[in-house]
């Protein structure tokens, strides 16, 4: 399915996650703008963390502070959302890292995951991630590319109806297995999902983000820049003299405003190893954001480069 | 894994390159002085292929198990596996590789007596894991702190080995050859999946083994 205006605009009210744009305090930096989670109505800024390979930094010491210096920015600029998963390497310890240097912020919304073929071994691992965060307990925990996840789901649902968890979500990236993660939307009163969508990679668009719009999911994006692969393509393209109508000012934050625009969109996790990127993707979700018509020419714009 | 078909060599890479190359210089700062004493174990392993002194075999394979035992604890076990999950199950193919080297010295079943073409031509592949993987950090841009050393760092290692064993005889050296070789196939995957012109040593140094394997065997 390609967004009409009409289709956008209906999506977004019938999603009930319509952008909320908070006003900035006088000198802070603006606000990144707000999406709810459908099936809670908590708000989350539009724009995340992700930390596949980013964080994945080992037990280096001036890599972990640069980790850590990255999540600073992140939190001053408003963020809230950091992803990961036991799949990530050291990613989990590093960011427990941070967050003890930081002084475990309280805005932050923990996302992580179970990867594990073994369903039996869902809550030890789940537990360990957990000690490696150094968090009372996860905000969300997704079942990672759908590894068992039957016997996990039922694991995560559990945990949310004990209070140990706060939302239940599934993964999948890259366009892979849509088929089965469609039908598991359908059957599962999942909270989140999250997939990998952007300006050239719309698969999502055509089934999975109408359906979370229509089944009340929160939607999470993975590798909005293909993995820095989409922005490396574009580094030496002009960016359209239009992209200033959006607020763009990079093809970084052109892609993301594209992303964080789908109405049935709530966060986007760009991962970035420097400061000045995770500005530059917490300032994507303040000002303008296109509207259908705009998200057509600015898809056309880059499948035409 | 689904669909495995849709993945790619990079999906595997859990780590950037700066991450890996200071896995490195982290060791290397680790271990500074030893690699003085790892390389000079390993040209004291060529004179002895060259000298072939008595028992040059027993101390040759104890040296190249102590240097394999030491580079799958203190780099792969210890450093790489924290960045890379699947090394974990890698890391321990080297202390397998320690013991074979014990056994063939213990049974008495290792000579490094060949002078054939191959057995030559692997000396030379032995001074390039040694002497050669040291000096390559400017040619490809990086700084000297992230050199690979033999006995410090698995790729020069397994490279030296093999080298080694190409001028060895006994049942026990095919063997002894296929975790360096199976190791610098990876090595190789992993710097390719990194983008790194790096990449074609270890392959390059694995085929030329593996062709000189096959020459040796033609002309018998």
């Amino acid at each position: 399915m390609i967004i009409t205006r009409r289709t956008f605009v209906k999506a977004a009210a019938a999603s009930g996650a319509a952008l909320v744009l908070p006003a900035a305090a006088p000198g802070a930096p603006p606000a990144p703008a707000m999406r709810a989670v459908p099936s809670s109505g908590e708000m989350l800024p539009a724009i995340g963390l992700g930390t596949w390979i980013t964080f994945n930094v080992g037990d280096d010491p001036v890599l972990r502070d640069e980790c850590a210096e990255v999540m600073a920015a992140f939190f001053a600029a408003g963020g809230r959302m950091i992803d990961s998963s036991p799949m990530y390497g050291s990613s989990q310890p590093v960011i427990g890292y941070g967050l003890e240097k930081l002084g475990r912020p309280e805005a932050m919304f923990s996302a992580e995951k179970v990867w594990t073929s073994s369903g039996p071994d869902g809550p030890a691992q789940i537990e360990q991630s957990r000690r490696f965060w150094g968090v009372p307990r996860f905000d969300l925990v997704q079942v990672h590319n759908l590894v068992a996840w039957e016997t996990h789901l039922e694991t995560l649902f559990a945990m949310k109806a004990d209070g140990r968890i706060r939302y239940v979500g599934i993964t999948t990236s890259e366009g892979r297995r849509h088929d089965l993660f469609e039908q598991i939307m359908r059957a599962h009163p999942l909270d989140f999902v999250q997939l990998t969508y952007n300006v050239v990679d719309r698969e999502a668009e055509e089934r999975l983000l109408p359906l979370a719009a229509e089944r009340g999911m929160a939607v999470i994006v993975n590798r909005p820049f293909r993995q820095g692969a989409l922005t490396r393509q574009l580094q030496g393209e002009t960016l359209p003299d239009w992209a200033a109508e959006i607020g763009a000012k990079t093809w970084a934050q052109f892609i993301l405003k594209f992303i964080v625009s789908h109405p049935a969109v709530t966060v986007a996790i760009p991962a970035t190893t420097r400061v000045d990127h995770v500005r530059e993707n917490l300032l994507a979700a303040t000002g303008p954001l296109p509207d259908a018509a705009m998200r057509e020419r600015m898809a056309a714009y880059v499948r035409d480069l | 894994m689904s669909e495995w078909w849709t993945y790619r060599l990079e999906d595997f890479l859990l780590f950037s390159p700066r991450v890996y190359w200071r896995m490195f210089e982290l060791a290397n700062a680790a271990f500074w002085p030893l690699h003085l004493l790892t390389l000079a174990a390993g040209l004291a392993i060529v004179l002895l292929v060259l000298l072939q002194p008595r028992r040059q075999g027993l101390w040759i394979a104890l040296a190249l198990a102590a240097l394999f035992a030491f580079v799958g604890w203190s780099l792969l076990w210890s450093r790489y596996a924290v960045i890379n999950w699947a090394i974990a199950y890698v890391a321990p193919a080297f202390g397998l590789q320690a013991l074979l080297l014990v056994f063939g010295a213990a049974r008495g079943g290792l000579a490094f007596d060949r002078r054939d073409l191959a057995g030559r031509f692997g000396l030379l592949i032995a001074v390039v894991g040694l002497v050669v993987y040291p000096l390559l950090p400017p040619l490809f841009g990086r700084p000297w702190a992230n050199a690979e050393v033999f006995g410090i760092a698995p790729d020069p290692t397994a490279i030296a080995t093999i080298g080694v064993l190409l001028a060895a005889s006994g049942r026990l050296v095919p063997l002894l050859l296929a975790i360096p070789l199976l190791w610098l196939l990876l090595s190789g995957l992993t710097l390719h999946a990194m983008g790194d012109p790096q990449a074609w040593l270890p392959f390059l140094a694995a085929g030329a083994t593996v062709a000189a394997l096959t020459l040796r065997r033609i002309a018998r």
